[in-house]
């Protein structure tokens, strides 16, 4: 870090760009004449509206999306940055492969103007989402002026049940705490409940950070995030991997550590979670009401849009959509787990079902293990990887007031779509759901097979 | 030129707690890589029937707000999308300070990076204020010639904003610093090089 004035001028080690936001950092970047300082420690990629249908091409349902394709992808070449295009296995949703490729690392900055870039801190990496003007700057200095956010401890102990995925208590944690209850703040996830977690379910936590408000969330890493990594083309190998192994395992925070603030849950309280309103705070267990939540200011506003009752569980609502992908929960455990819910059942008639792995090593590696098969057999449509339906760019959309069940990461009101009601929840249950043909959890489909 | 010091201008109020990027410009708003061109898609969804029809109880097609600088805003304003279009829309339909007592952090960078003014600072009182408000960031306060309130921002936003430099320039004004701390952190970490990669 060299120290520049009120703020602290901060080194990125890694730049991710998307065509979304990207492009236009790109392009305005040439306009100026500034060269791209570390070309090789930039990495790009088509995700976000690219389609996901079979077949597809550079043209998209989204009106002008290639555009956004054409123009970022030349951009990208043009300046000699490493890009994973459309045909391309490598290609995918960017918090998906960047792991994939090994170029997340413990102990990285990494920034990338998209959001949920926190995702990638279950690797031990400080990494978070800029706007596309930082990451202009970013790409002419690698580097970032930055105010030190403060540090905030959320841990975990005790043991998940069973059924609980990572994702419920992601949603659990924002239904305590508030969409904006780590507002600025690093929280560093700790406790026996996140180390047991797999590499996957950690990032589908980190990921969710970013509906908590937080500038970013990190797992200190350790031997599975180390044995993940072993190999991957981006990540050190021979001599560099000894030296970074040693120097990565450092990376924790020393016992009794300060922190600007602090919240301890019990693993035991987390049950299966759905969102029932138009924020992912305003979720509970499929067996609470709405109004057995905390109140807050626009939750009437909330209730009307999605249409539930403030008395009644969101359970047994009937739905007309289920989504499985995005950032959140596209990677190959969640699509295993979803289709050991789905093995073997049939998809509700009058429910839309899709599933679009996060990348193309996902969906390949979900092919040899037969997990597509499971899926379509059941009535899902097996898509080509990019971030999908987890918002409506103009394109494909659920419909004008039709209930979703999505796996993504958030409920806003016409995210999905114009006047579109989406719950957020699992891949389990939203797998459950497909089959009930209504909001219901894992724990549901089984006491109905059971009778 | 962009430094920011004063703005008066009668405040538009939208105190709703949460306002996200997808409703402050709807991901189907923005439709090409560029900066401009995007302040009609702002509010989209609240803003428009079908058709781009204005809706005439929504507060942004009141006529007495046309060309109002500043935006009254809920607790954590700006969550959810890092989009960057969010705050081009609303720098290009005449916004130069949002008032709201508190920003997403994204959201909040931003905002500077583009000169406009997050302002941290409870709005309840502002918007029973009839005429104008003055913002001044040297003083950090609003007014409405009557009552005074502070408000909240960090020194270094302050900074930029009152500079109104280019921030690239600025950094690369220590390009010899930076290339020192990477010469040093080149031989202790090659692996973050990737140049270097066989």
């Amino acid at each position: 870090m060299v120290n520049g004035g009120m703020d602290t001028l901060v080194a990125i080690d890694r730049i991710w760009l998307h065509e979304r936001t990207g492009g236009v950092a790109l392009t305005s970047l040439a306009e100026s004449g500034r060269p791209i300082a570390e070309p090789a420690n930039v990495f790009v990629t088509l995700d976000h509206v690219v389609d996901t249908l079979p077949g597809r091409t550079d043209d998209t349902m989204m009106p002008t999306g290639s555009e956004f394709i054409r123009v970022t992808r030349a951009a990208a070449l043009a300046a000699g940055l490493t890009f994973f295009d459309l045909d391309d296995e490598r290609q995918g949703i960017i918090h998906v492969i960047s792991p994939e490729q090994g170029v997340v690392l413990p102990g990285v900055t990494l920034v990338c103007p998209d959001s949920h870039t926190c995702t990638q801190g279950a690797f031990g990496a400080l990494a978070w989402g800029i706007g596309s003007t930082e990451a202009e700057h970013a790409l002419a200095t690698m580097t970032l002026n930055l105010v030190r956010p403060q540090a905030m401890c959320i841990s975990v102990d005790g043991t998940l049940g069973s059924d609980i995925q990572a994702k419920d208590l992601a949603l659990y944690v924002i239904s305590q705490i508030g969409s904006a209850g780590a507002r600025g703040h690093v929280i560093e996830f700790t406790g026996s409940a996140i180390e047991a977690l797999s590499i996957e379910g950690r990032m589908t936590l980190c990921n969710m950070a970013a509906e908590m408000g937080a500038f970013s969330a990190i797992i200190a890493p350790d031997a599975k995030v180390f044995d993940y990594l072993k190999g991957r083309p981006y990540a050190p190998a021979g001599f560099d991997w000894h030296d970074a192994l040693q120097s990565w395992k450092d990376l924790h925070s020393d016992d009794g550590a300060m922190f600007d603030a602090q919240f301890v849950f019990d693993a035991a309280d987390v049950s299966p979670m759905v969102s029932w309103g138009t924020n992912p705070q305003q979720s509970s267990s499929f067996q609470s009401a709405p109004a057995s939540g905390k109140a807050a200011d626009g939750d009437a506003r909330s209730l009307d849009y999605m249409d539930v009752s403030a008395d009644r569980p969101v359970t047994g609502l009937p739905i007309g959509g289920a989504f499985i992908g995005s950032c959140t929960n596209a990677r190959f455990e969640d699509l295993e787990i979803a289709a050991r819910v789905l093995k073997g059942r049939k998809v509700a008639d009058g429910v839309r079902a899709i599933c679009v792995p996060g990348s193309g090593n996902v969906k390949r590696r979900a092919e040899d293990a037969g997990i597509d098969r499971v899926f379509r057999e059941a009535g899902f449509e097996w898509r080509e990887p990019g971030c999908s339906m987890c918002f409506f760019v103009g394109g494909e959309s659920f419909g004008e007031g039709e209930r979703v069940i999505s796996s993504t990461n958030r409920n806003f009101e016409n995210r999905q779509g114009a006047g579109t009601r989406t719950h957020i929840a699992s891949p389990a249950s939203v797998a459950a759901s497909a089959v009930m043909g209504r909001i219901a959890s894992v724990r549901e489909l089984e006491e109905l097979d059971a009778v | 030129m962009n430094a920011f010091s004063t703005v008066t201008s009668l405040a538009v109020p939208l105190i709703r707690e949460n306002i996200d990027t997808d409703i402050i410009i709807p991901s189907r708003e923005i439709r090409s890589v560029t900066k401009k061109g995007l302040a009609k898609g702002l509010f989209a969804g609240w803003r428009y029937e079908a058709g781009y029809e204005p809706k005439p109880d929504f507060v942004l097609n009141r006529p007495e707000y046309a060309g109002a600088q500043i935006l009254l805003g809920g607790a954590n304003f700006g969550c959810g999308s890092s989009r960057e279009q969010a705050i081009w829309a609303l720098a290009e339909h005449g916004f130069r300070v949002i008032i709201a007592p508190s920003f997403n952090p994204i959201f909040r960078r931003n905002c500077v990076r583009n000169f406009v003014l997050p302002a941290i600072a409870d709005p309840a009182p502002m918007a029973k204020v009839d005429g104008p408000l003055h913002v001044d960031l040297t003083a950090r306060t609003i007014s409405d010639g009557d009552q005074t309130w502070a408000f909240d921002i960090d020194d270094g936003s302050a900074e930029v904003l009152a500079s109104g430099l280019d921030e690239i320039g600025r950094t690369l004004l220590s390009a010899d610093k930076i290339g020192a701390w990477r010469a040093k952190d080149r031989a202790a970490r090659p692996w973050i090089y990737l140049e270097n990669r066989a």
